[in-house]
C-alpha cells in the first residue's frame, strides 16, 4: 500500500515576494508606470523637502522677531497672537468660561456613552446649550456680561457651527417630514423653502440676514450681529439637514411605515418611535458630511463683519509691530480647518464602514 | 346578548377623521405663514417709509459712476446705469464659472483617474491631493492664494515672462490679444459650418454601424474637420486675426489681454476645490462598474481601450455625471465668495457697492438671488434631461 505525506509548502520563490517585488508590481511595472512613477517622485522631491524646512526645520518657534535669523516659518507670531487666534477680543481674565464650556462640552459627549436613562440624556440635551451660552455671554449668577462683538477666534467659529448644527437639526427634521407629506400645502411650502435655500449661496442669505431681516421686525427688536448671521446660518443649514434626511427617509422600506401604522401608532408616533431612528441612523455619515460643509463655511460670517478664526489673520497682521505674517496666519489656520474636517470626515467613513454589512 | 353595544365614541368625531384634520393642519400652516408674511411686509414698509428708502426698481436707470476692473461690456464710469453694473457683474459671474467648470473638470479628471491607476505612487499623491483641499475652507483657499501666492508676485517691471508674450505680475497676467479683422467671421461661420457636419457625420455613423456593423474612425476625423476648416478659411480670407501683444511702457504694460489678480485667485481657488470632489465623483463613477462587466468584455476579445469606451465609460458616466453637475452648481454659487477679493461679480457689485450706493436693500439682494436660483433652476433641467437621456431603458 501506497503511503502517502504531507509534502512542506514551498517559500513563495524570491522573485515574487518582497521590498523588490512589491516595487516592481507597484511602482515599475512598464515604461509607462515607470516614467510616471519618476515623474511622481521628482515632484515629491520638488514639494515636501521645502514645505517641511519651511514648516518646521528652518522655522523659529521661540524668542523675538529681533531674533529672527532663519528663513523658515515664523512660528513666533502664532504664539504671540495665540490667545487672539482662540478667542479674539475676549477679556482675557475670562478666558477660563470659554475653557470650562469646552469642557462641559466633552463631559457632555462622553455623559451620552456613560449615561442609559433617556430622560436624563434629554435633560442634559436641553441643558447643555443654556450653561454654554451663560457661561459664555454672562450677565448671570455674577458672572460679568461679555458683548457678543468681543467673541472672535476658534471660539467664534465654534459657536457658530454648534449652533447651525444643533438649531437647523430639528428644523431639517420637520423640513423633511414635511416634504415627505401626503399634505399638498405643507409639502409645496416646504418644498419651496429647501429649493430656494439651496439654489443660493449662503453669502447673500448672510447678506439678507443681515440687511433685510431687520427691516422685517418693528424698531422695538433688535439684533445683534452674531444673532442675525446665526439665523442666517441655520436656515441655510436646515434645508441641507432636511435633502439628507429625506434620504434616510426615503430607504426605509415601505413595511416599516405599514407595521407602525397596524400597531395602532399614529403619525408623530410611528415617526418618532419607529421610523426617524432607523432614518436618522442611515444617514449619519451623510449628515456628519453636511456639518463639516457646514463647519467649513462659516467662514464666510467675516465677509459680514464678525471676527472669525480667519477674519483674525489679516486682523492680527494689522498690527504694526507684526505686519507681513500673513502666510504664518493662513497656515496655522488651515492646520486647524484640516485638522478638524479631515477627523469628521474620517469619523463617518468609519461609521459608513460599520453600517454596511453587505459582502 | 346582553352586552349594550358601546357607541363608538369618538371614532365618527369630526376630529378623529384623518382628512379633516390633514386639512385642519394645513390651514393652519397656512395660516401662520401668510400672518408672517404680512407681518414682515408690514413692518417693511413700515421701516422703508421711516428710513425715507425710496423702492421699486427705478434705481437701475441711474448713472452708477463708480469704476470697475474688469468688464465684458462697455461700461463708462460717468454714463453707465446701475442695470449696466447688473450685467457686468452677471456676464463676470459666467465668465469665472466657465472657466472654472472647465479647469475643475479637467483637473477632476485626471485626480479621479489617477486615484484608480495601479501606480502607488500616483494614487497616493491623488489621495493627498483630494484630502488636502476639499478639508480647507474655499474662502480660506481663495483669500490664500489672492493675499499670499498672487501678491508676491513681482512688480511689472521685473514680471515672469513666457515666450516673449505671457506676462505675470502683480497686476495680473498678460497674454497677447487676438484682433479681429474684417474677414475673421468667415472664420466663424466655418466653425459653426464644420460643428453642424461633424453633428451629421455622427447620425450617419451611427446609422452605418446599426445597419452593416462597420466601425467609422468619427472621432479622429471629426477633430480634422473641427481644425482644417477654420484652419483653410484662416488662410483663404488672408490671415484676418493678429496678435497685439503686451509691452512694457514705463511702470506698466500696455495692450495685451490682461486678466485680473483677482480673477487668477479665483479660478485657482475654486477649480482646485471642486475638483477634488469631481475626481472623487469619477472614483466612484468608475468603481461602481462591476469588475464582471469588464471581464465579460475582455472575454470577447475586445482591446482594452474598446473595453473603456464601449463597455465601462458609458456605466460610469451614468453614476458620475450627475454628482459632478451639482459641483458644477456649487462652483457657480461658491463663486460669490469672489465678494472677499473684490473680484467684480454679480455679489460685489450689486450686492456690496450698488447696495452701499443705493440703499435699497430688499430689491438688490432679491435680484441677486434670483441671479443664482436662475442659474440652479437651469443647471437643474440640464440635470434632468441627462438623467432622462441616461436612463436604462428597460422594455
Amino acid at each position: 500500500m501506497a503511503t502517502y505525506s504531507i509534502k512542506e509548502a514551498k517559500a513563495a520563490p524570491s522573485s515574487s515576494k518582497g521590498i523588490f517585488f512589491w516595487l516592481k508590481e507597484n511602482l515599475f511595472p512598464d515604461v509607462k508606470n515607470s516614467l510616471l512613477t519618476l515623474v511622481g517622485m521628482y515632484f515629491v522631491y520638488l514639494t515636501i523637502p521645502p514645505l517641511l524646512n519651511w514648516m518646521i526645520f528652518d522655522a523659529t518657534w521661540s524668542g523675538t522677531q529681533a531674533e529672527i535669523v532663519k528663513e523658515g516659518a515664523r512660528w513666533i507670531f502664532i504664539i504671540e497672537k495665540f490667545d487672539q487666534f482662540m478667542y479674539g477680543f475676549y477679556p482675557e481674565a475670562l478666558h477660563w468660561r470659554p475653557n470650562l464650556v469646552l469642557f462641559i462640552t466633552f463631559a457632555f459627549l462622553a455623559s451620552f456613552k456613560l449615561v442609559s436613562n433617556l430622560k436624563v440624556k434629554i435633560a442634559f440635551m436641553l441643558l447643555y446649550p443654556v450653561v454654554c451660552f451663560l457661561l459664555i455671554s454672562g450677565g448671570w449668577f455674577g458672572l460679568e456680561t461679555v458683548e457678543t462683538e468681543k467673541w472672535g477666534g476658534l471660539m467664534l467659529t465654534l459657536v457658530v457651527a454648534a449652533v447651525g448644527i444643533i438649531a437647523s437639526f430639528p428644523l431639517g427634521i420637520v423640513l423633511a417630514l414635511g416634504r415627505q407629506s401626503d399634505m399638498p400645502i405643507v409639502k409645496t411650502l416646504c418644498v419651496g423653502f429647501i429649493e430656494f435655500i439651496r439654489g443660493v449661496p449662503l453669502i447673500t442669505i448672510l447678506f439678507m440676514a443681515s440687511v433685510v431681516l431687520p427691516l422685517f421686525f418693528s424698531d422695538g427688536i433688535d439684533f445683534d450681529k452674531l444673532l442675525r448671521a446665526l439665523i442666517g446660518i441655520t436656515l441655510f443649514q436646515a434645508a441641507y439637514i432636511a435633502e439628507v434626511v429625506r434620504g434616510g427617509l426615503q430607504a426605509i422600506p415601505k413595511g416599516q411605515y405599514e407595521a407602525a401604522k397596524s400597531l395602532g401608532l399614529g403619525y408623530w408616533q410611528g415617526m418618532i418611535l419607529i421610523i426617524l431612528p432607523q432614518a436618522l441612523k442611515i444617514s449619519i455619515p451623510n449628515l456628519v458630511g453636511s456639518f463639516i460643509s457646514l463647519f467649513k463655511d462659516t467662514t464666510l460670517v467675516l465677509i459680514i463683519g464678525l471676527f472669525d478664526i480667519l477674519a483674525m489673520v489679516t486682523l492680527t497682521n494689522s498690527d504694526t509691530s507684526w505686519l507681513g505674517y500673513e502666510i504664518e496666519g493662513y497656515v496655522f489656520v488651515t492646520l486647524i480647518y484640516w485638522v478638524i474636517c479631515f477627523s469628521m470626515s474620517q469619523y463617518s467613513k468609519a461609521v459608513e464602514r460599520k453600517f454596511n454589512t453587505e459582502h | 346578548m346582553n352586552k349594550t353595544q358601546l357607541p363608538a365614541p369618538s371614532s365618527n368625531g369630526f376630529l378623529n377623521n384623518p382628512q379633516n384634520r390633514a386639512i385642519i393642519y394645513q390651514v393652519c400652516a397656512l395660516l401662520f405663514v401668510l400672518f408672517l408674511a404680512y407681518y414682515f411686509t408690514n413692518n417693511m414698509f413700515d421701516n422703508v417709509e421711516k428710513r425715507g428708502i425710496t423702492t421699486g426698481f427705478s434705481f437701475l436707470d441711474d448713472v452708477a459712476g463708480f469704476g470697475i476692473s474688469q468688464t465684458l461690456i462697455d461700461y463708462d464710469d460717468g454714463g453707465s446705469t446701475y442695470y449696466d453694473v447688473f450685467i457686468v457683474g452677471l456676464l463676470n459671474t459666467l465668465l469665472v464659472s466657465v472657466i472654472g467648470v472647465f479647469v475643475a473638470s479637467v483637473l477632476g479628471l485626471l485626480i479621479g483617474i489617477g486615484r484608480l491607476s495601479q501606480n502607488f505612487l500616483v494614487s497616493k499623491l491623488s489621495l493627498v491631493y483630494i484630502e488636502t483641499f476639499r478639508n480647507i475652507p474655499i474662502l480660506l483657499q481663495i483669500l490664500f492664494w489672492y493675499n499670499v501666492v498672487l501678491a508676491a508676485l513681482p512688480s511689472p517691471r521685473q514680471s515672469f515672462t513666457y515666450f516673449d508674450s505671457f506676462f505675470l505680475n502683480n497686476r495680473g497676467l498678460l497674454t497677447p490679444e487676438p484682433i479681429f479683422e474684417s474677414g475673421s467671421g468667415f472664420i466663424l461661420i466655418a466653425f459653426i459650418l464644420a460643428v453642424a457636419g461633424v453633428f451629421f457625420l455622427a447620425r450617419w455613423a451611427k446609422k452605418r454601424h446599426d445597419l452593416i456593423g462597420e466601425e467609422f474612425p468619427l472621432f479622429k476625423v471629426s477633430i480634422a474637420i473641427l481644425i482644417a476648416a477654420p484652419l483653410l478659411v484662416y488662410f483663404i480670407s488672408g490671415q484676418p486675426v493678429s496678435a497685439e501683444y503686451p509691452v512694457l511702457k514705463g511702470f506698466n504694460f500696455k495692450g495685451g489681454l490682461a486678466i485680473i489678480p483677482e480673477l487668477l485667485a479665483l479660478i485657482f481657488a475654486l477649480s482646485i476645490y471642486t475638483a477634488t470632489y469631481i475626481a472623487e465623483a469619477v472614483r466612484a463613477g468608475i468603481e461602481a462598474v462591476p469588475s464582471g462587466q469588464k471581464e465579460a468584455a475582455k472575454a470577447l476579445g475586445l482591446k482594452d481601450h474598446v473595453i473603456l469606451r464601449k463597455v465601462v465609460l458609458p456605466q460610469a458616466l451614468r453614476v458620475i455625471i450627475p454628482p459632478v453637475i451639482n459641483q458644477y452648481l456649487n462652483l457657480v454659487k461658491n463663486s460669490s465668495l469672489a465678494t472677499a477679493i473684490g473680484y467684480p461679480e454679480v455679489v460685489t457689485l450689486f450686492s456690496g457697492t450698488t447696495l452701499n450706493q443705493v440703499g435699497q436693500a430688499i430689491e438688490i439682494i432679491l435680484m441677486t438671488m434670483a441671479v443664482y436660483l436662475t442659474i440652479s433652476i437651469v443647471i437643474s433641467l440640464v440635470l434632468n434631461w441627462v438623467n432622462a437621456k441616461m436612463e436604462i431603458k428597460g422594455r
